[in-house]
């Protein structure tokens, strides 16, 4: 149990941690600009290529790095919250998945040619359509195990689907963009991308901020919780809501990046002693402070094709996994 | 008065019939025990009253007015409710883990207050809990854990309390701790449901006993009105022997299963 000062402590340090890493997500690229004068000049409204580059390539992947972490971190810990599982994670309920067959449909139908935005518009009407289809197969009052399953049949069914249209593609090309862009990424992503996911993102954080009570409520069981005066089913609508509409967002402009839902609520739960609700806002900033950190690192990784951010969280989650859980067996033994 | 009513209560489950008919009134400073066999509708009937089944028929009302007209919270701070299970699902501390009985109390952004936290600590108190507070649950043994749990539903200071069961799998020591935590809360007002197994500390700490059979109330009164070695044989279908006791009470103790037509 950390002592009582340290407690306090951590939501501001995470927030103070954040706030560096953003600016140090900003302060590096391929090309050397002085962010004083970058930030200068942007200020200023000046066009020089210091101010274009800073406002045009190292903002909108900043702060897409701070938000789809934040809600990255913020939905896994409401989902674990809400299943009482330290396993569940975003994915789970179909929406990474269906997000990703949205943007797949978006590419292949041609859209993404004349509309440059098709590909992340797409993905959120594939992340809503699954919350959509996940309430006509679960029905209102589902119970969480129902909305699992029928999550999980969903995200199958969705993964099936963009399978098959890679497979189908008629032009290699194609076939290799859209990967690329499924690995996960925040390179090249414009201001326009920010504003079109911002909206969703930000209504979903606050559906899943807004729960913190029932959730701890919750760790008491569905029963107690009700008894304790929650309406448990509403509860568990909101955070499937809220997360269909933040990393539905999320995975609409990024593609799917793994592990970080799962990982931050589950390195933060002892700061957080435990509580559901006082674990929300720290993972919000946890998520983002991962990101931020992986994206700047992508970035520093040396001469040659940047590695994508998707498979570099995949390739530290992992292991950094895989230890959690050979600790959780040792205490358990 | 916020007695709670339950009258003509039915509830099915699929083709079988739980609940048929169950009348069953909960006063303020009673210690009521719900007893009979297994099977008998006891649970059922205890989570229709406290909100959690919706009977299929017959009416529900705390002190004269509907319950399904109050407001959640409303009924929250009336009636506790403490679950027959005893699973923790995160090593909150014992503290944390009773304040969330205040939960009922709490605006949705209001932190818990000096009143809370008094709360809390005559709850642990109470319970015998003090000196593990700061552990996490997950860490407490099985009586300690119940003690916990029940120091979380005293910890809102309801009107009424529905125990399913709250000695089930405790030792003689820790059954009776927990029968005289609830003893005392029934003499200090509170209205107490306990479902029990235990016919011996039913007729040792209630004040009035409902014994159930096929999903209604077979009988109802004084635990020595109830506990007729006649009855008790024909409903659990079991031989009662009778055993005295030092101070010339007498005492009913399953002795041996009737075989069953």
């Amino acid at each position: 149990m950390a002592p009582p000062t340290l407690r306090l402590m951590v939501l501001p340090l995470l927030a103070l941690l954040v706030l560096a890493l953003f600016a140090l997500s900003l302060s590096v690229g391929p090309s050397a600009v002085s962010m004083r004068l970058a930030v200068g000049d942007w200020l200023a409204a000046g066009d020089s290529t210091a101010a274009v580059i800073f406002a045009e390539i190292r903002l909108p992947r900043a702060l897409l790095g701070l938000m789809v972490g934040a809600v990255l971190g913020l939905s896994g810990a409401a989902l674990q919250g809400l299943l009482r599982n330290p396993l569940a994670e975003p994915g789970l309920i179909g929406v990474s998945a269906s997000a990703s067959l949205g943007a797949v449909v978006a590419f292949y139908s041609g859209l993404v040619n004349t509309i440059p935005m098709a590909l992340p518009a797409g993905g959120i009407a594939g992340a809503l359509t699954a919350v959509a289809l996940l309430y006509a197969l679960a029905g209102r009052d589902a119970s969480v195990l129902t909305l699992i399953l029928a999550g999980t049949a969903i995200g199958s069914l969705a993964g099936a689907l963009t399978s098959l249209a890679l497979s189908l593609s008629p032009n290699p090309f194609a076939l290799t963009e859209i990967v690329f862009w499924m690995l996960g990424s925040l390179a090249d992503r414009s201001v326009e991308h920010v504003t079109l996911a911002a909206p969703f993102m930000a209504v979903g954080a606050l559906l899943l901020l807004s729960t913190g009570r029932a959730l701890d409520a919750l760790s008491l069981g569905e029963d107690t919780a009700r008894t304790l005066g929650f309406a448990t089913g509403a509860v568990a609508f909101r955070i499937v809501v809220g997360t269909a509409l933040a990393v539905g967002a999320a995975v609409a402009v990024t593609g799917a990046i793994g592990f970080v839902g799962l990982i931050v609520p589950h390195l933060l739960r002892p700061l957080a002693e435990n509580r559901p609700s006082r674990l929300l806002p720290l993972s919000l900033l946890g998520g983002a402070a991962l990101m931020l950190a992986a994206d700047v690192a992508v970035r520093l990784g040396g001469p040659g094709p940047e590695l994508k951010l998707g498979v570099v969280t995949a390739l530290l989650g992992a292991p950094f996994f895989l230890a959690l859980v050979l600790r959780t067996r040792r205490s358990v033994a | 008065m916020s007695a709670l009513a339950a009258r003509g209560i039915a509830l099915s489950y699929g083709a079988a019939r739980v609940l048929d008919g169950a009348d069953l009134e909960l006063r303020p400073g009673e210690l009521l025990g719900l007893i009979g066999p297994n099977g008998a509708g006891k649970t059922s009937l205890l989570r229709v009253m406290a909100g959690l089944l919706k009977p299929a028929a017959g009416t529900l009302t705390l002190g004269g007015r509907t319950l399904a007209d109050l407001s959640r919270r409303e009924r929250a701070r009336a009636v506790a409710y403490l679950s027959q299970g005893r699973d923790l699902h995160w090593p909150l501390t014992a503290e944390r883990l009773v304040e969330l009985g205040r939960l009922p109390h709490l605006g949705p952004f209001s932190r818990p207050g000096p009143g809370d936290a008094a709360a809390v600590e005559r709850a642990l108190a109470a319970c015998d809990a003090l000196n593990f507070r700061h552990r996490p649950v997950t860490s407490l043994s099985g009586g300690e854990r119940a003690r916990v749990l029940l120091a979380r539903a005293l910890a809102s200071e309801p009107a009424l309390l529905l125990a399913d069961e709250p000695v089930a799998g405790l030792d003689p020591y820790h059954q009776l701790q927990v029968m005289e935590v609830l003893r005392a809360r029934a003499q200090a007002g509170t209205g107490v449901l306990v479902v029990l197994h235990d016919l011996a500390l039913a007729a040792r700490f209630c004040t009035r006993l409902a014994l159930f059979q096929d999903g209604r109330v077979a009988a109802e009164g004084a635990p020595g009105q109830v506990l007729e070695p006649g009855r008790l044989g024909a409903v659990y279908g079991v031989e009662m022997a009778t055993a005295e006791l030092p101070g010339g009470e007498t005492l009913q103790v399953p002795w041996r299963r009737l075989v069953r037509p």
